[in-house]
């Protein structure tokens, strides 16, 4: 009864017309580095042209992420930390988790690198001579799938960077984009995924230090919210997408995306 | 500059929604705050001063903070879940009103106040009760009133801590200006956001403009307060 | 005084008045009848009081002891509302000069048309014609005061009251003032009105309240207290007038 006022009235003020739109849309709760690396706007018009079903992405850290499907606010999660995802299947927040694909992590610094790490392949040694040098190090420090990806290599290389907390190891506590402007701002070192770190515009003085260990693999996963603990969630349509995401369309689809020549995400779902 | 010349449609949907967003929220927040704000004027009651303060600190409410309650408010798991207007433009409204409406009751609490001193003997004398004072005094406080609802308009279309959290800054759905500067800065995408900037600045500007116009005239209209 | 009645249909009258503020009795009128013959006004230096007794009998001031009457019993809002009052600065609502009367006419549930009909006929008697659409805050000093005198008389009061309502004017604008004021007397308007202006007094004046100090020290007709009058306080302060 509210619900229809509420709607009748909005609809006439021209305001709730996406909102309220009759076409079926579903909330996919995502991380900005799918979203700011382009591609899921890459990819997403094809499965709505399929469908018709509209995917509106919210993209924010992977910490928030889970917690807003938590909440039941989105129907699908597409993140990037197993253990955190896996945790949310199991605690019955989501249906099941599926492989969709994965990037990789560089370290990237100044062209000066003042902890002479460029071109090694080991990212542990190289956050060792960070550390010893005192080189400048800019963290997302946002509990998100990337600085929890950092903190796992800090304490294989036995280095608590918290401790020069402030002093050079800088905790920004936003997302890539922003903590990628600070450190080219301050010429500092700084762990990203590729695919933001290709998209990125505003590199200054950074460069890639070290890629291609395999420590630095990324997976990401996707979950339908789980309709019996959140009613409204649509289920159906979710579904549909997810099967699409790991199915031949969007896996191919996911390969198929290159940023200045370069492929950024590898499909690795298992159906495939 | 490039971008804003060449009149991307994109970027103009984006400047639209924004505009319908805050206009909306200003104009709710107006219904709400104008009398609640004219009461607070007029009307003698205890815990008055109470609510006057509480105002006056709610002026100052930080964005995020408003834009997190309303959150949980709209949320699946909140109590207004089945509204489902959590990421929708409606979600972003209701932020700003919250934002909006005590600056808008405490800019006119103290207008009203003000022309209530000046006028409360004559009015008395001319037999207008209290309550009916409440019209005549909001009618003739109309130009600064006026001013206090662009102040609102002002600190609605800049604000991106509430709108980016209840709105979801969903592309075509709910992404506005300043959520869009937000996004396209954590992509160093700096060019875009500057734009989209200047077309704020723009928009400040235009109101800074419409409120000294609206001065202007007052002052020729003898209609500033004493 | 009462035997100064004449033909106003109803009495206005002070009884043991006083008004205290921090243990200070600010008015002490014990007797006071306002039904001259024509307007009466209150004369007496700054602080004696003219103005709160004033808006004692306007019922803008609740008096701490005694009381104002009107035919005989206390006042009533339905007496207030036969009442009117100019104050000293003019209060003009942020509005044209037709919008000022008209908010006073239409409480009065005048139908439109005869509203403008009174609209017209008040600024012709207020030399305001012309100046309808003008906002009212932006007449000068003179205009303005005419304007607020028009909006009481367009309440069709029994009694005007009056505090000082050409203290700021220059002298033209006051003469335009008094005639209004002197106008109105002939239609029958009890004319209550404050001045510290002796010259005004003589011009204006059927009887005259001396005040000093809260008391009022004299009351009589105009010719008697400016000519000889009674008591110390009014001799030194019509001597100081004279001079200044
Ligand atoms: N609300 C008030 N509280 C205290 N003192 C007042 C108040 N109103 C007036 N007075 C004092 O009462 C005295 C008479 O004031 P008033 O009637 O305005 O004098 P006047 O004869 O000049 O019009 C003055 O001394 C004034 O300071
Ligand atoms: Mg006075």
């Amino acid at each position: 009864m509210i619900r229809n006022f509420l709607r009748a009235a909005l609809l006439s003020l021209g305001l709730a017309a996406p909102a309220f739109a009759e076409e079926p849309f579903i909330v996919v709760q995502s991380t900005t580095s799918t979203q700011n690396s382009g591609l899921l706007d890459y990819i997403l018009p094809g499965f709505e042209a399929e469908t018709g079903i509209d995917v509106r992405v919210v993209a924010v850290g992977t910490g928030q992420a889970i917690r807003n499907a938590v909440n039941g606010d989105g129907d699908v999660l597409l993140v990037h930390a197993k253990q955190a995802e896996d945790q949310f299947v199991a605690d019955g927040w989501g249906v099941e988790r599926f492989d969709v694909m994965y990037n990789d992590f560089v370290l990237v610094g100044p062209k000066s690198d003042p902890a002479k790490v460029k071109g090694g392949a080991d990212i542990v040694a190289a956050l060792t001579a960070v550390a010893e040098a005192e080189a400048p190090f800019a963290s997302r420090g946002d509990d998100s799938g990337t600085h929890k990806a950092e903190m796992r290599h800090w304490t294989a290389a036995e280095v608590d960077p918290t401790a020069a907390s402030g002093a050079w190891y800088r905790e920004t506590g936003s997302g890539m984009g922003a903590t990628l402007n600070v450190a080219s701002g301050m010429d500092a070192y700084v762990l990203t995924d590729r695919a933001t770190w290709q998209s990125f515009g505003n590199r200054g003085n950074l460069e890639v230090m070290v890629e291609g260990d395999p420590r630095l693999f990324n997976q990401y996963g996707v979950i339908l919210v789980n309709p019996d603990k959140h009613p409204r969630v649509r289920a159906a349509a979710g579904q549909r997408f997810i099967d699409w995401l790991t199915g031949p369309d969007g896996q191919a689809a996911i390969a198929s995306y290159k940023l200045d020549g370069q492929q950024l995400f590898f499909p690795n779902a298992s159906g495939s | 500059m490039a971008l804003i010349l060449n009149g991307d449609a994109e970027l103009w949907a984006i400047v639209l929604l924004s505009l319908k967003v805050s206009i909306f929220a200003v104009l709710i927040a107006a219904l709400i705050g104008m009398p609640v704000g004219a009461a607070l004027a007029v009307a003698r009651f205890p815990g008055r001063r109470a609510m006057i303060v509480l105002m006056n600190a709610l002026m100052g409410f930080p964005p995020v903070v408003v834009g997190l309650l309303v959150y949980l408010m709209l949320s699946r798991s909140g109590p207004l879940g089945v509204l489902e207007l959590l990421y929708t433009p409606t979600a972003m409204i209701i932020a700003q009103v919250v934002l909006v409406t005590p600056i808008v009751a405490a800019l006119t609490r103290q207008v009203i106040e003000m022309l209530a001193e000046e006028y409360s003997e004559q009015l008395r004398s001319l037999g207008v009760s209290r309550l009916a004072s409440v019209p005549v005094l909001l009618w003739d406080a109309r130009l600064a009133l006026i001013t206090a609802l662009l102040a609102g308009f002002g600190r609605a279309i800049a604000e991106v801590g509430a709108v980016i959290i209840v709105g979801g800054n969903i592309n075509h759905v709910t992404r506005v200006m300043t959520t869009t500067i937000a996004l396209e800065t954590s992509k160093g995408n700096l060019a875009l956001a500057l734009a989209l900037g200047a077309i704020l600045i723009g928009i400040a500007i235009a109101v800074n403009a419409m409120v000294s116009a609206v001065s202007l005239r007052a002052e020729q209209e003898g209609l500033r307060h004493a | 005084m009462r035997d100064m009645l004449c033909d106003t249909a109803s009495s206005l009258f002070v009884r043991n008045l006083r008004v205290v503020r921090n243990g200070k009795a600010l008015l002490n009128v014990s007797r006071l009848s306002l039904d001259g013959p024509g307007p009466t006004l209150i004369l007496g230096p700054n602080g004696a009081g003219k103005s709160l007794l004033l808006r004692c009998l306007h019922g803008l001031i609740e008096p701490d002891q005694g009381r104002v009457e009107q035919d005989g019993t206390p006042l009533t809002d339905r007496h207030k509302a036969q009442q009117a009052m100019v104050f000293q600065q003019p209060v003009l609502l942020r509005r044209s000069v037709a919008a000022n009367l008209d908010f006073v006419l239409k409480r009065q549930g005048l139908p439109r048309g005869a509203r403008k009909l009174r609209i017209e006929s008040l600024l012709a008697e207020g030399g305001l014609e012309g100046k309808a659409r003008q906002p009212a805050r932006s007449l000068s000093g003179g205009e303005a005061q005419r304007l607020a005198i028009l909006r009481a008389l367009a309440l069709d009061p029994e009694t005007l009251f009056l505090d000082e309502p050409t203290s700021a004017l220059d002298p033209n604008a006051t003469q335009m003032i008094e005639r209004m004021i002197l106008r109105a007397s002939s239609r029958g308007v009890r004319i209550v009105m404050v001045t510290h202006d002796i010259g005004q007094a003589r011009r204006l004046a059927a009887d005259i309240v001396m005040m000093q100090g809260g008391h009022v020290v004299e009351h009589g007709l105009a010719k008697q207290v400016l000519n000889a009058p009674q008591s110390d306080a009014a001799r030194r302060y019509l001597a100081g007038g004279l001079v200044t």
